[in-house]
C-alpha cells in the first residue's frame, strides 16, 4: 500500500546515485568527495531507520515506480527484512568509508601510485552501496538483477583499484564467476517470464504454484544455483577466498560484509515467497552442511589473517543456509538474525585487520608476533569480535547459532541433527582458527624481528590515526550494542520471518489487501 | 503458446559453444564464450515474448500486438552486457600488459599451503622444497611488481 513514508524508499536508491555522480564531478577535490559521501550515506541510515519504523508498524511500504502498476511496471517494497538489511548494510558502508577517509591519501595503492588519490572510489563505492541497496528494496525479479549488475561492476573496479599484479589475477577469477552466476540467474529470468508471464516477485507467488512440479524445479534450482554463485555455497565457493584477500582491507571488509548476504537476502526472498512448498530443502541442507565443514577446514590451515577470515566467510555461509533450509519461522528468524551479525562482524574482523597491517606491516601470521605488546588497542579491537565469530556467549555469533540449532532440533530429521552437530563442530573449529591468530600474531614471541615503529608500507608513520581507530572502533561497538540489544532484534526478525512465512502481508501491499495466493 | 523451434535451437547451440569457450584458461577466449552465453540468453528473452505481433502501440492496429515487457528487459540485458564486456577486456589488456599473456593463473598462497601441508604429513623433505620454492616464487613476482610499479614507465601509462 502507498502509505506517508513510501516517498522515501526511492531516495534509498537515488541518493547514492547522485552522490556517485557528484563525487565523480568532484574528481579532485578529495574533501567534497569525502562530504558527499559521508552525508549520503548518512542520510540513507536515517531514512532506512524510519523506514523500519513504518514497516514495523504499518505494514511494508510500497512505491509503485513510474504508477505503473505491477502487471507492467517495477515496484519497489521495503518490507521489515530489507529494511533492517539496508540499515545493517549502510552501517558498515559508513564504517568502512569512516575508516578509508582515516586512512588518508594514498590509501588505496599503496604500492605504486606514490600519493596520487584515487578519484574514482569514493563514486564507485557509492555505485556500490546503491546495487546493494536496490537488491534489498526491488520487488521485481529483473530489477534484482540490475541491482546485481550494479554492484557486480562496481565491486569488478574496486577489486582491480590499482591494476597490480595480484590483484588482476584475483580480478579475473572473480569477474569470470560473477558474470557466470549473472547469466544463470538472466536465463533464469527469461524461464520465468516464459512460464508465467511476468516477474514481480508478488504476482510470481500467486502464479508459480500452478505451473507442473517439473517446470517449478527447474526454474527453483536455476536461481538458487544462481544465487548460491554469489552467496558462496560450497560447491560454488572457490572464488571466494581466492580473490578477496588480495584487496586493501577496507574494500575486502564491505565485499566480505555485504556481498555475498545479497545472495542469502535474494534465496530468501525467493524461497519464501515463490516456493513455499516445494523447497530443495534437504540439497539446501546438504550444501549447509559441507559450506560450513569445507569452509572452516580450509581456514584453520591458513597462515594470512585476510585469508583465514575470508575461509570463516564461506563456512558461516552455511549457518544462514541451514536457516533457510530448515523452513520453520524459527529457522528462517535466526538466518534473518545470523545475516544481520554475520554482516557486521565480518567486516569489523577485516577492518581490524587491516589494522594490524598497519601495525605489523603485514597480515601473514608467519611475519607478526608480539602485537599484544606492541598494540594493546589492536588486541582488545580484535579480541571482542573474534570471539563473537566464534559464538562465545553472550555476543550475537552465540544467540544465532543457538536459534539456528533450537530451529534444527525442532525440525528433527536425521538430517537436521547433521546439520546441526556439524554447525557446533564448525562453532569449535572457528574458535580454532582465530584463537589460532590470536596466538600466533598476538601472543608468540615476534620470529623475524617487527619493530613496531609502524607499516613498512604506505610510508604513513602514524599506524593508528585516530581516523582508522575511531570507525573501527564504532564498529566493535555496534557488534557489542547488538549483543545487549538482541532481545528487540529477535523480536523484530521473527516478525520479519512470520511475515514471510505467511506470503499474505506482502501481497496485500503489493497488490492491495484481498487478494488470494 | 508454441515456441519458435529455431529460436531456441540457435540459443542452445549459442549457450553450448559460450559453455565451451567459457571454460578456457584464455581470458580472451572466457570473453568470447561469455558474449556467446550472454546473446543465447537474449535469445531465450525472444522465445519468452511468445509470437510476432504489430508494433506495441495502442491504436496502432488492430492485429494482436507483440509483448513489450521482454524486449525492455533484453535492451537492459545487452546494455549490461556491453558494460561488463569493455569492463573484462580492460583486465585482459592490463593482466597482458603485466604479465605478457592473458591466462588466468594460480593462486600460490592455496599452492603453498597444499604442498606444506603435505610436507606435514609425508615428512619429505622434496615437499618441503617444494613448498619453500613456491613462497619465494611468489615473493620474487610481488617485487617485481613492486620494482616495476615504481618505474617511470607505468607511472606514464595512468
Amino acid at each position: 500500500m502507498i502509505t506517508t513514508y513510501s516517498w522515501m524508499v526511492p531516495l534509498l536508491v537515488v541518493l547514492p546515485l547522485v552522490g556517485a555522480g557528484l563525487a565523480l564531478a568532484a574528481a579532485g577535490r578529495t574533501w567534497v568527495q569525502r562530504t558527499v559521501s559521508m552525508s549520503v550515506l548518512g542520510s540513507m541510515l536515517v531514512l532506512a531507520g524510519v523506514l523500519l519504523w513504518a514497516a514495523d508498524q504499518q505494514g511494508a511500504q510500497v512505491v509503485y515506480v513510474g504508477g505503473w502498476l505491477p502487471w507492467e511496471g517495477i515496484v519497489l517494497v521495503v518490507d521489515r527484512i530489507a529494511a533492517l538489511m539496508v540499515i545493517v548494510s549502510t552501517t558498515v558502508t559508513m564504517g568502512v568509508l569512516g575508516y578509508s577517509i582515516g586512512q588518508g591519501r594514498s590509501s588505496f595503492d599503496d604500492e605504486s601510485d606514490g600519493h596520487s588519490p584515487l578519484p574514482v572510489f569514493h563514486p564507485t563505492f557509492l555505485v556500490l552501496a546503491a546495487g546493494v541497496t536496490t537488491t534489498f528494496v526491488s520487488g521485481d525479479l529483473f530489477h534484482i538483477y540490475v541491482g546485481f549488475e550494479m554492484l557486480l561492476a562496481a565491486s569488478f573496479v574496486l577489486l582491480t583499484l590499482g591494476g597490480t599484479a595480484e590483484r588482476v589475477r584475483a580480478g579475473t577469477t572473480y569477474v569470470l564467476v560473477s558474470l557466470l552466476s549473472s547469466l544463470i540467474f538472466l536465463m533464469a529470468i527469461s524461464l520465468v517470464y516464459s512460464a508465467t508471464g511476468t516477474i514481480n516477485l508478488a504476482l510470481l507467488a500467486q502464479r508459480v504454484g500452478d505451473l507442473p512440479g517439473g517446470t517449478i524445479a527447474v526454474l527453483q534450482l536455476m536461481l538458487l544455483i544462481g544465487f548460491a554463485v554469489k552467496a558462496a555455497v560450497f560447491p560454488m565457493s572457490g572464488w571466494l577466498p581466492d580473490s578477496y584477500p588480495t584487496a586493501p582491507a577496507p574494500i575486502t571488509a564491505v565485499f566480505a560484509g555485504l556481498l555475498t548476504k545479497v545472495g542469502i537476502y535474494a534465496m530468501i526472498r525467493v524461497q519464501t515467497l515463490l516456493f513455499p512448498t516445494s523447497r530443495f530443502d534437504d540439497l539446501l541442507m546438504w550444501a549447509a552442511l559441507l559450506t560450513m565443514v569445507v569452509g572452516i577446514l580450509g581456514a584453520v590451515v591458513q597462515d594470512d589473517i585476510k585469508r583465514m577470515l575470508s575461509f570463516t566467510l564461506v563456512s558461516h555461509i552455511g549457518y544462514m543456509l541451514f536457516g533457510i533450509a530448515v523452513g520453520s519461522t524459527i529457522g528462517l528468524a535466526a538466518a534473518i538474525f545470523y545475516v544481520v551479525h554475520h554482516i557486521l562482524i565480518q567486516t569489523t574482523l577485516f577492518l581490524v585487520t587491516g589494522l594490524i597491517e598497519r601495525v605489523g606491516g603485514s597480515s601473514d601470521t608467519s611475519r607478526l608476533g608480539n602485537l599484544a605488546r606492541i598494540s594493546p588497542v589492536v588486541g582488545v579491537l580484535f579480541f571482542i569480535p573474534a570471539m563473537n565469530l566464534g559464538g562465545i556467549p553472550p555476543f550475537t555469533g552465540f544467540l544465532g547459532k543457538v536459534g539456528l540449532i533450537q530451529a534444527g532440533v525442532d525440525e528433527g530429521s536425521w538430517l537436521a541433527m547433521t546439520v546441526v552437530v556439524g554447525s557446533v563442530l564448525t562453532s569449535l573449529l572457528t574458535l580454532y582458527a582465530v584463537a589460532r591468530v590470536w596466538g600466533r600474531a598476538f601472543w608468540s614471541e615476534n620470529p623475524e624481528g617487527i619493530t613496531g615503529s609502524g607499516p613498512v608500507r604506505g610510508g604513513h608513520h602514524e599506524a593508528l590515526g585516530l581516523g582508522v581507530l575511531v570507525p573501527t572502533t564504532g564498529l566493535v561497538a555496534v557488534t557489542v550494542a547488538l549483543s545487549v540489544a538482541a532481545g528487540p532484534l529477535y523480536d523484530i526478525t521473527t516478525r520479519a520471518a512470520v511475515d514471510l512465512m505467511m506470503r499474505q502481508p506482502y501481497l496485500d501491499a503489493v497488490l492491495g489487501s484481498g487478494v488470494t495466493l | 503458446m508454441s515456441p519458435n523451434i529455431t529460436t531456441i535451437l540457435v540459443a542452445s547451440t549459442l549457450v553450448a559453444t559460450g559453455t565451451y569457450l567459457f571454460l578456457s584458461r584464455s581470458l580472451v577466449r572466457a570473453l568470447m564464450g561469455f558474449l556467446l552465453l550472454g546473446n543465447g540468453a537474449n535469445l531465450l528473452f525472444l522465445v519468452a515474448s511468445g509470437p510476432a505481433g504489430a508494433p506495441p502501440i495502442v491504436g496502432e492496429s488492430d492485429a494482436p500486438m507483440a509483448d513489450p515487457v521482454p524486449q525492455a528487459l533484453v535492451l537492459t540485458a545487452i546494455v549490461i552486457t556491453l558494460g561488463m564486456t569493455a569492463f573484462v577486456l580492460a583486465l585482459a589488456h592490463r593482466g597482458r600488459q603485466l604479465s605478457g599473456v592473458d591466462l588466468v593463473t594460480d593462486d600460490t598462497e592455496s599452492a603453498r599451503i597444499h604442498a606444506r601441508a603435505e610436507a606435514d604429513d609425508t615428512g619429505s623433505p622434496s615437499a618441503r622444497d617444494v613448498a619453500d620454492q613456491i613462497a619465494a616464487e611468489g615473493e620474487r613476482t610481488e617485487s617485481r611488481y613492486h620494482d616495476e610499479g615504481s618505474t617511470g614507465e607505468e607511472r606514464g601509462e595512468r
